[in-house]
């Protein structure tokens, strides 16, 4: 059994009010059930309603993937509630910030420090273990199969594919496509290219003809040209990769804080419309808070 | 020598980077618009920035699956803000003095590692490797005498010793650094390069890059590197202490099927390349 819901699927920042009820308001947050584990995307502030729901799980075992460090994919670690809580075993897994030599542990610990929250780091009463990880590693949390790959955004971003029997998703975390930084007349491009090529085909060989594509989507394509460079898809670019991954289902996610539900209905039919061809799949869907499907 | 390995790779840590491009990191990216191509020329134009830089991406904090070889194969496999960041914590670090020991003038090492560097890619060209691969020739020749780097900042009364009895006695500094410190720069940046997993073929270019001999892992980059470092000197472009110019090796010779002279009468473009180069660090 493999099936997720959306807890959050806000980019940036957290987007409450009456023009964003239908599709939510919170950040990064998705709940992945695969077999008897409880397996969870991000922790931007959907991860606090989350919490809420797990009381008749404790004592709770959970396994929290950060694809990156980025505020609005940590900013509910703090508020959630079972790392308070003894008994409760919590792993979380996220890259290593090559600048700084911080890890996972070292970015919570910050946000729990006396400026930013009441609660330190060592005070939390829960089994906390922290994992970090290098490109492509495997986890194997009892059947379920966790790997991540390198995306590119401004930050080290793990996108993560997650495999339980012969059932699949992969989540982008946030993720623009590499685009070349020189010009078609620079002595450089073509070079530039050929690594571009390399790096998408990294990325499309392993997520190749997973069942579910969870896609950072936050621009049109008219939007984007402004936002060139600052770690986030379009509508195209989610289309084109879920085509050439050739995946069964694909989610847009990390909408755009000031984005309303009509007018992200709006856009989200207006790229469909522009496709030339539908074959039966891939099929594209809103990313909407509290929505599940089952894989 | 392990015990001054250990010691220096400690150190090197700390190694500041070159004046010119620290300056130039520091005021480009505090533009917010700063042009990518832009900066990753300042950072491939530094060996220090460059050695760091591939240091880390090829290291255990990303355990990136495939080895990263140049400055833009970094910036699409890790992200260009990773890069740009990585290039302003090294220039935060401080910079290089002006001159090393013995009035050793980092400019002019500079131009002569450039000059190793655009030389050693328009041979590599000439042998046919495709724009691609010719990258790798540049990296290697601008990171051939890093060790040299490290000696000259962690080491600059050994080295100012070392380069005297070059200008006195008329030996090799190779040998020199042998007498005063118990190693060459060659086998300390070869080690140093080896610690920190830059890809073999670049380790080998760094610690062979003296080496008259044929050995089991030369390689064709090495013998661009040999060759180009004997032709920069030669054509008296840039300095970096070593007075004496090396025999081409008979080896690197025949892998371009003429001698010296004629080889070096055999690169189109050297004087433009070279001309790039100086007006790089000018500006």
């Amino acid at each position: 059994m493999l099936q997720f819901t959306f807890r959050g699927v806000r980019g940036s920042i957290a987007s409450p009010g009456s023009k964003t009820v239908k599709y939510g308001g919170n950040t990064t947050c998705i709940e992945v059930r695969a077999g008897d584990e409880l397996i969870i995307l991000d922790a931007g502030t959907g991860i606090f309603p989350l919490s809420q729901t797990l009381f008749p799980e404790f004592p709770l075992t959970c396994h929290i993937f950060i694809t990156h460090t980025h505020w609005d994919h940590i900013q509910g670690l703090p508020f959630f509630i079972p790392m308070f809580v003894a008994g409760n075993s919590i792993k979380i897994y996220g890259g290593q910030d090559p600048v700084t030599g911080n890890n996972v542990q070292d970015v919570l610990s910050r946000q729990l420090e006396y400026a930013f929250f009441p609660i330190r780091e060592a005070e939390l009463s829960a089994d906390l273990e922290y994992i970090s990880l290098s490109e492509n590693q495997v986890t194997n949390i009892g059947n379920v199969e966790v790997v991540n790959v390198l995306m590119n955004h401004p930050a080290i971003d793990y996108g993560y594919k997650v495999t339980c029997g012969n059932k699949s998703l992969f989540f982008t975390g946030d993720h623009e496509w590499p685009y070349n930084i020189y010009d078609p007349e620079d002595d450089d491009y073509r070079l530039f290219e050929d690594h571009i090529a390399q790096k998408r085909k990294s990325i499309i060989d392993m997520i190749k003809e997973v069942d579910v594509l969870i896609v950072d989507t936050a621009y049109t394509d008219d939007e984007y040209p402004a936002k060139k460079g600052w770690g986030h898809g379009s509508f195209s670019s989610s289309i084109a990769m879920a085509q050439e991954a050739g995946v069964k289902h694909c989610f847009f996610t990390h909408h755009e804080p000031t984005r309303s539900d009509e007018s992200l209905e709006k856009i989200f039919k207006e790229a469909l419309d522009k496709c030339p061809n539908k074959p039966e799949y891939p099929k594209f869907y809103l990313a909407q808070e509290a929505f599940t499907f089952k894989i | 020598m392990g015990d001054l390995h250990q010691q220096l790779v400690q150190m090197v840590d700390k190694m500041p980077a070159f004046p010119g491009s620290v300056n130039k990191v520091l005021q480009m990216t505090s533009a917010i618009d700063c042009a990518p191509k832009d900066l990753v020329q300042v950072i491939e134009h530094d060996p220090v920035m460059m050695a760091k830089i591939l240091k880390l991406v090829n290291s255990a904090y990303f355990g990136l699956s495939r080895e990263i070889t140049s400055i833009k194969h970094g910036v699409v496999f890790v992200g260009l803000n990773t890069i740009k960041n990585l290039a302003i914590s090294i220039a935060t670090m401080g910079m290089l003095p002006k001159t090393g020991p013995a009035g050793l003038s980092m400019n002019e090492f500079l131009l002569h590692s450039l000059g190793t560097a655009s030389i050693a890619k328009l041979l590599g060209k000439q042998l046919g490797v495709t724009s691609d691969k010719a990258t790798d020739y540049f990296v290697g020749g601008l990171l051939h005498d890093i060790g040299k780097v490290v000696f000259t900042q962690f080491m600059p009364q050994e080295m100012e010793r070392a380069l005297k009895r070059v200008e006195v006695e008329g030996i090799s500094l190779p040998v020199a650094e042998m007498i005063e410190i118990g190693a060459d720069h060659a086998q300390l940046g070869g080690m140093l390069a080896e610690k920190w997993q830059l890809p073999h073929a670049l380790v080998t270019c760094i610690k062979e890059h003296h080496s008259a001999e044929l050995k089991d892992d030369s390689n064709k980059v090495l013998d661009c590197v040999i060759a180009a470092n004997i032709i920069v000197k030669q054509v008296g472009f840039g300095s970096a202490g070593n007075l004496i110019e090396d025999r081409l090796p008979d080896h690197v010779s025949a892998r371009f099927g003429m001698g010296l002279d004629e080889l070096q009468d055999s690169i189109r473009n050297l004087d433009e390349e070279l001309e790039k180069a100086t007006a790089f660090i000018r500006v």
